[in-house]
Formats: structure tokens, C-alpha cells, sequence
């Protein structure tokens, strides 16, 4: 018996350590994206991939951190492209050599959402600095990104255009993805700024209203970066021009246009047609 | 929060064969069970060296790997980080983002726990079976063997215990295996992941599953002890 146990136990070792967790090495077509944690806790990637790794016969290898972090990886060469939300960061990215052949790829927007009391009472106003101000006197619970993400570059934005320093026990920094934010949110009946797409994702497991939305300063436009291949010459910049390539093209628009989350569409397509 | 539901949809999920979740297993499974096939040895003898050998700044040696013992994994991912990205010494090697790294990262994670545990097992083994191996005409190494063997219950709990704190840990396999579906992304960063998409019923599946393994190593280490383990 304990023979056997033995035997066992040592054939499983093997089959494991052999590959029978099918570890599949890196393939060299294989692309490595990093990108946003909305694009990939709203369910989009998820989505639009298995229709692209179909075609491209490869893998998109997904590492999905802040814009921040995200864009850090690139510069690493750690990553073969970067799809993330931040305009000035990936305009100097560009503009530093880390990357190049920047596109428009969609777009969706901030908004700013809250428990359903409000006691803030911010609910369909437009202006989001203006209601950043009320926030800002510490009457109710912010929770803020705290990581460096595009969402978390927006909201320093908006705190500088409102003239506030967040500071405080009303001001909760977080240093967690978008998906977490909101569920801490709806726990804590706080105020959060959040993506539309991630928070569609989310409205049903947090019961967070939209509170703010529509200010044209809330435009969320998503980029797409292949890693400079001067400076990384062996980054799979082909695999990465062929990604970008497939995703700022029809089809691939065609494929954001389609992605809804309970009925409704989370990103709207952006890429110029004559690129 | 409902507890059941969750928990209800996390064995359905085990039991209808998700083929994902599974996946996520036996990259755990194979990850940890490498890193320790690499590790066993070397720390063992490691730890049996620093056991029966004196040799100056020895006491310095074993304070810093007994120190090691709490160091914190996410420290170990920042080093490996540091040191595998394409900028870092290493990165040529291209091993960032890769079930390797996450080996290594295991492997210096389980290295000191090994070798303090096999230490102070062979501190406390019984001289005489060592003095009897040498004066029956044994070499050195056939002598440690001996002893190794005398408290073999010891070293073997250093290794469950070291494979435990590899096989649930999650700081280091983030940082330097990025989490990637099919490919680095195991039981801990998996849970970690679900979590932060509210997705508890996976969560609840594969921590099932986790501490059902902890549970089967330590059935198989009381098993294979048996009576030997008595005293």
C-alpha cells in the first residue's frame, strides 16, 4: 500500500514536471501585451482575442496592470505592445523613443459613481470639477485608484483643476485595479471615478449608481503602442504591427462595436480609417 | 455576501471539468513541485554542511538563514523583477513572464526554509549514528548519508513545509510570472484575480483546491512517516 502510494505519488511528479500541466513555452509569434486593467476586467479582451489568436495562429500573452505600470513594462521591453488610457503618458512614451506607431483605437468615458442615497446629492449634475469640489470637502468617502493608472491620472487631473489637495480620512487611496475599487466602493458607500466599461461590468455586483457623467473633460480615448524595436531588436515588433494592425481594422472595430455588457456597448471604435 | 451560492457554483465548476480551472491547477502543481525538485538537494545538503561543519562567520551564516525564513515573497518578486527585465543583468535571458522565472522565484523562496528545518534536524539527530557509520569504515559522504537517513522525518518535513509556503504563495509568481492565462498564472494569482473581478465562485473553487493539496501533502508525509514517525 504504501508502495503503491509511493508509485503513485512519483508517477504524478513526473507526468508534471514533464508537461502534463501543458506548459507551453513561449512560442516566438507569441505577442506580449500589457495593458489597462479595464480593458480586461470588463470582459473585452476576452472577447476580442480568441477571434484574433484564431487568425494570427499565435498567442496574446496578457500581463494587465495600470496604464502606468503598463507603459513601465514597455519602456522594460518587457512587453511587445501596450494598450492603454492615458494620453499625455503615452504622447512622452512615443516621444522618449520607448515606443512607436501610436493608434486611436476606441474610446468610452469617466464617470463618477456613488451609493444610491448620494448624499452628496451629485447625482446628474454634468460638471465634474465642479463636483469635484464638493468631494473635496471631506463630507463623504472617496476611494481613489492610488496606482498610477490612466483613471488614477484623470482623477489627479481633476483635483488640480478643482484646487483641492486630497487629504484626509474621507480620502481612501486604494493602490487596487478598477474592478476592486468598486466592489470596495459598494461596500463602503463611497464615491469612486470609474470607466463606464469597467463599471458596466460591475453595476449589478455593487448596486453603484452613475452619478456624473457626460462632461466632455470625462473623454476616455484608448491607445495602442508598439515597443520601439531600435531600442529592443529582439521585442516581436511584426506580431505587435500585425495586432495593431488587426485591431484599428474593420474587423476588429467591428468586433469592439459588438462587445456589450448586459445590452450595453462599453467601447466605441475610434481608429482613423485611413491608417 | 451569500456564502453558498458561490460555493455551490465553485464545485459545480470543479466537477464539470472547467477546463481553465484545471489548467490553472497543474501550472501550480508543476511550478511548485520543479522548484522543489531543484531545491531539495542542494538545501539539503546545505543544511546538513552547516549542521556538522565549523567554519569561520558559520554562526552569521545560520542567523541569516533563519532570518531569510520570514522573508516577505513580494521582496523576492521585486528582486527577480529587478534583476530578469530586459533592462536588469539577466534580461537577455528572457526569462520574465515565464513559468521559469516563477520556478526561480519558488526556489529562493523554499531555499532557506529547507535548510534551517534540515539544520536543526540534524542538530538534534542522535550522534552515535554517525560515530557508528565511521567506525563500521563509512566515508564521509556515506556517513551522511546515514545521518541524513536517521532523521529523514525532519528533512522530509522541511520539504512539505517549504512546499506549502511556495504552492501558496502568490507576492513572487505575480510580480515575476504577470499573471498570464494558460501560461503563468496559478492557483494563488488565479484567486487573486477572480476576487478582484467578484467572480467568488471560481475563488472559492480553486481555493478549495488549494487547501486540499496542502491537506493530501500532509496526509502523505503522516502516511509515509507511519509508525517511524512515533517516538
Amino acid at each position: 500500500m504504501k508502495r503503491r502510494l509511493l508509485k503513485a505519488l512519483i508517477v504524478f511528479f513526473v507526468l508534471c514536471v514533464t508537461g502534463w500541466g501543458a506548459n507551453q513555452a513561449t512560442a516566438a509569434k507569441d505577442i506580449r501585451m500589457s495593458t489597462t486593467t479595464s480593458t480586461e476586467n470588463s470582459g473585452l479582451l476576452g472577447y476580442l482575442l480568441p477571434v484574433y489568436e484564431a487568425k494570427c495562429s499565435c498567442k496574446v500573452r496578457v500581463i494587465s496592470v495600470g496604464t502606468g505600470k503598463a507603459l513601465e513594462l514597455g519602456k522594460n521591453g518587457d512587453v511587445d505592445v501596450v494598450l492603454v488610457h492615458a494620453r499625455p503618458s503615452e504622447d512622452k512614451f512615443v516621444a522618449e523613443g520607448h515606443g512607436v506607431n501610436r493608434s486611436d483605437v476606441m474610446y468610452n468615458d469617466f464617470i463618477l459613481v456613488g451609493s444610491q442615497t448620494d448624499p452628496l446629492r451629485l447625482r446628474g449634475t454634468k460638471d465634474v470639477i465642479a463636483a469635484f469640489k464638493i468631494l473635496g470637502e471631506g463630507k463623504a468617502k472617496f476611494i481613489s485608484r492610488g496606482d498610477n493608472s490612466g483613471t488614477d491620472q484623470m482623477e489627479k487631473n481633476y483635483w488640480k483643476q478643482a484646487g483641492v489637495e486630497p487629504k484626509g480620512a474621507w480620502f481612501i487611496s486604494a493602490g487596487l485595479g478598477m474592478g476592486e475599487v468598486l466592489t470596495m466602493a459598494g461596500e463602503l458607500q463611497a464615491y469612486t471615478l470609474s470607466d463606464r466599461a469597467t463599471y458596466g461590468a460591475y453595476r449589478s455586483k455593487t448596486g453603484l449608481d452613475i452619478l456624473v457623467q457626460g462632461d466632455p473633460k470625462m473623454f476616455n480615448p484608448y491607445g495602442v503602442i508598439a515597443v520601439n524595436p531600435k531600442k529592443y531588436p529582439d521585442a516581436n515588433y511584426e506580431g505587435a504591427m500585425d495586432f495593431i494592425n488587426w485591431i484599428t481594422s474593420d474587423e476588429g472595430q467591428k468586433r469592439i462595436a459588438e462587445f456589450k455588457v448586459d445590452g450595453e456597448q462599453l467601447f466605441f471604435p475610434s481608429a482613423k480609417k485611413d491608417n | 455576501m451569500d456564502l453558498l451560492q458561490p460555493t455551490h457554483e465553485a464545485f459545480s465548476l470543479l466537477f464539470s471539468g472547467n477546463p481553465e480551472i484545471w489548467r490553472i491547477i497543474f501550472i501550480s502543481l508543476r511550478v511548485s513541485l520543479i522548484a522543489m525538485l531543484v531545491v531539495t538537494p542542494l538545501a539539503v545538503a546545505a543544511g546538513f554542511f552547516l549542521a556538522t561543519v565549523a567554519f569561520p562567520g558559520r554562526r552569521a551564516l545560520v542567523i541569516l538563514i533563519q532570518g531569510l525564513l520570514s522573508s516577505p515573497t513580494v521582496v523576492v518578486g521585486l528582486l527577480l523583477y529587478l534583476l530578469l527585465s530586459r533592462q536588469g543583468p539577466f534580461g537577455s535571458w528572457h526569462l520574465l513572464f515565464t513559468q521559469e522565472a516563477m520556478i526561480i522565484g519558488q526556489i529562493i523562496i523554499a531555499f532557506p526554509v529547507v535548510v534551517a528545518f534540515t539544520l536543526s534536524a540534524v542538530q538534534g539527530a542522535d550522534p552515535r549514528a554517525h560515530e557508528t557509520a565511521v567506525s563500521l569504515g563509512a566515508g564521509t559522504a556515506r556517513a551522511a548519508l546515514t545521518t541524513l537517513l536517521e532523521v529523514r522525518f525532519g528533512v522530509m518535513a522541511a520539504v512539505f513545509n517549504a512546499f506549502g509556503r511556495v504552492f501558496s504563495e502568490i507576492g513572487c509568481s505575480l510580480m515575476v510570472g504577470g499573471n498570464i492565462l494558460g501560461l503563468t498564472r496559478n492557483i494563488p494569482t488565479a484567486i487573486a484575480l477572480e476576487t478582484s473581478k467578484g467572480e467568488f465562485a471560481q475563488g472559492i473553487a480553486l481555493g478549495i483546491v488549494l487547501m486540499a493539496v496542502a491537506l493530501g501533502v500532509n496526509y502523505a508525509l503522516a502516511f509515509l512517516q507511519g509508525e517511524g514517525g512515533l517516538k
